[in-house]
């Protein structure tokens, strides 16, 4: 009985222990998201998303064009980042087993644990040097190569979760063997893939530092790529270090904005990936 | 009198498998008929799927693994350096043991999925239609033919891969244990079945269950390590085999 009695204490103070390291783990959450709604709720309005900024002193004005301006590069980003990063991930998963696939894992591997910065300076050299300005095709090809690495790992392992039957299924119906990686493997796969590229873009629209020497900034709306472009991310930096109560009002309003889009991203990628499960 | 011998629809010569270096099948000659069930049976590990996977060429998928000597379909062999094996699986369907329907395709669409993925865009619906009807499922599904192919049963999900793999036509069909993951009245509906299609196609089952090559074969193959042991009508095989590890086999001495 004794011995009971200790078995069933230690399982008390175990299991409070754990739950004394989830509210640990929940606080720095909670508290972001109140420090945010606190101070950006106040600055929400509908200028905010229609108006360009406005100068020092004069009221109204937004971000209007930060916002058009994110959806716009990582927009772009997605061109260039879903193909390859998907690409690479079937690749991986259907021929990886050599030589190369380890090479290649490896390689993206390596491309994830790249600090973004870096992954901004090679676009500059790749894209701002040769074209001699800034441009949000540079902010994109930023963005589609932090995407890349991660895409590739998620789409491996969602392929690799198709069963061989399937594959086997449709050889056996005299299908080649490319079509039914694309047309069967994939198709099967692609609810977790889609889950994959939702957390990738909200990881790649909270970025800033990568955009910093590539898309730069703009005061006005843009709409082409071989021009530097506003993004919420860099308005929300350059608000923040300026000297003036009425900006930081805005950066607060303006991060706010991004982490409502990147929580909705979020739970749309939850939701997605919790109904997938339930059908299998 | 004598019956003129018909053409073989399967003449194996001299077939060899292998994993890497060891030889799953040893020299095996089998032969079946047109419109005819030939039953390969034997204890585990024998080679009868690996022969059956042989004769579409979906044995050489799995990595490491290749094959030697000749499989004739209709008098062409399906090894000879011209063909494309991809054209082969066409004309020889193959049914897996265990229900493997396309999770993301609504039932028409599994059943129509060999002709959508081969190109072939017209036709669906009565081709469709004619295989259900052949794997004896239209009327359980002709209401529901939208619904997910995974809200089906095991016996109909099996019966759905059989249409699946009648709908592009093929001449022979390859059954890998079709029944082995099914309730037993499941089972008595693709045995039934396996006696209708013999009315039109040559049909080739593995079976590890006797009874079951007892009751829906014309022909029987006994297979032992690799090595074809005995090929011959079922009635005899199962009363009066000529070799007598076929016998001990029959009776249940081993395996």
């Amino acid at each position: 009985m004794n011995r009971y009695l200790q078995r069933r204490l230690a399982n008390v103070v175990m299991t409070c222990l754990c739950a004394a390291a989830v509210v640990l783990a929940l606080i720095p959450l909670v508290s972001l998201f109140w420090l945010v709604l606190s101070k950006g709720a106040a600055g929400l309005s509908w200028s905010l998303f229609t108006s360009l900024p406005s100068p020092v002193g004069e009221s109204g004005g937004g971000v209007g064009n930060g916002i058009i301006g994110s959806l716009f590069l990582v927009g772009l980003a997605c061109v260039f980042g879903l193909p390859i990063g998907i690409g690479t991930g079937l690749f991986l998963a259907e021929r990886g087993n050599g030589r190369v696939g380890d090479v290649v894992r490896f390689i993206t591997e390596v491309l994830s644990g790249v600090p973004s910065i870096v992954v901004g300076i090679v676009a500059y050299g790749l894209v701002v040097v040769p074209m001699h300005h800034f441009s949000a095709l540079a902010g994109s090809v930023a963005l589609a190569l932090l995407m890349v690495p991660t895409l590739a790992r998620a789409t491996e392992e969602m392929v690799r979760l198709v069963p061989s039957s399937l594959r086997e299924a449709a050889l056996a119906l005299g299908v080649p063997q490319w079509k039914t990686s694309l047309r069967v493997i994939l198709r099967t796969a692609l609810g977790g893939i889609v889950t994959a590229v939702l957390l990738a873009v909200s990881r790649a629209a909270g970025e800033t530092a990568p955009l910093l020497f590539t898309s730069l900034n703009n005061q006005y709306w843009n709409f082409r790529p071989d021009q530097p472009t506003s993004s919420l991310t860099v308005q929300i930096f350059n608000y923040a270090i300026s000297p003036y109560e009425d900006w930081h009002q805005k950066a607060w309003a303006s991060a706010l904005v991004l982490l409502l889009f990147v929580s909705i991203l979020n739970l749309a990628s939850r939701f997605l990936s919790r109904s997938r499960l339930r059908g299998a | 009198m004598q019956q003129p011998q018909p053409q073989p629809q399967i003449l194996t010569r001299n077939l060899n498998a292998f994993f890497r270096s060891t030889r799953a099948l040893k020299d095996v000659n089998v032969q079946a008929l047109p419109r005819s069930v030939l039953a390969v049976i034997g204890p585990s590990g024998c080679g009868k799927s690996t022969f059956l996977r042989c004769l579409n060429r979906m044995h050489e998928l799995i990595p490491g693994a290749s094959a030697s000597g000749q499989v004739l379909i209709d008098g062409q062999d399906v090894y000879s350096s011209d063909v494309d094996p991809v054209m082969i699986r066409r004309r020889v369907g193959m049914v897996f043991q265990r229900p493997n329907p396309f999770p993301t395709m609504s039932i028409f669409d599994n059943v129509a999925a060999g002709l959508k993925l081969n190109g072939i865009r017209n036709g669906h619906a009565e081709q469709v239609e004619k295989s259900l009807r052949q794997s004896a499922l239209w009327d359980e599904v002709k209401d529901r033919l939208n619904a997910a192919a995974t809200s089906l049963s095991g016996g109909q999900q099996q019966r759905l891969c059989i249409a699946r793999a009648l709908a592009v036509e093929p001449e022979v069909v390859l059954m890998d244990e079709p029944a082995s993951a099914l309730d037993p009245i499941a089972t008595a509906r693709i045995e039934e079945l396996i006696r209708e299609l013999r009315e039109r196609y040559t049909i080739v089952i593995v079976t590890h269950n006797m009874q079951q090559a007892a009751r829906v074969s014309d022909w029987t193959a006994f297979f032992y390590m690799g090595e074809l042991v005995e090929c011959a009508p079922t009635e005899r095989i199962f009363t009066n085999p000529a070799e007598q590890r076929t016998e001990d086999y029959v009776t249940g001495k081993f395996g």
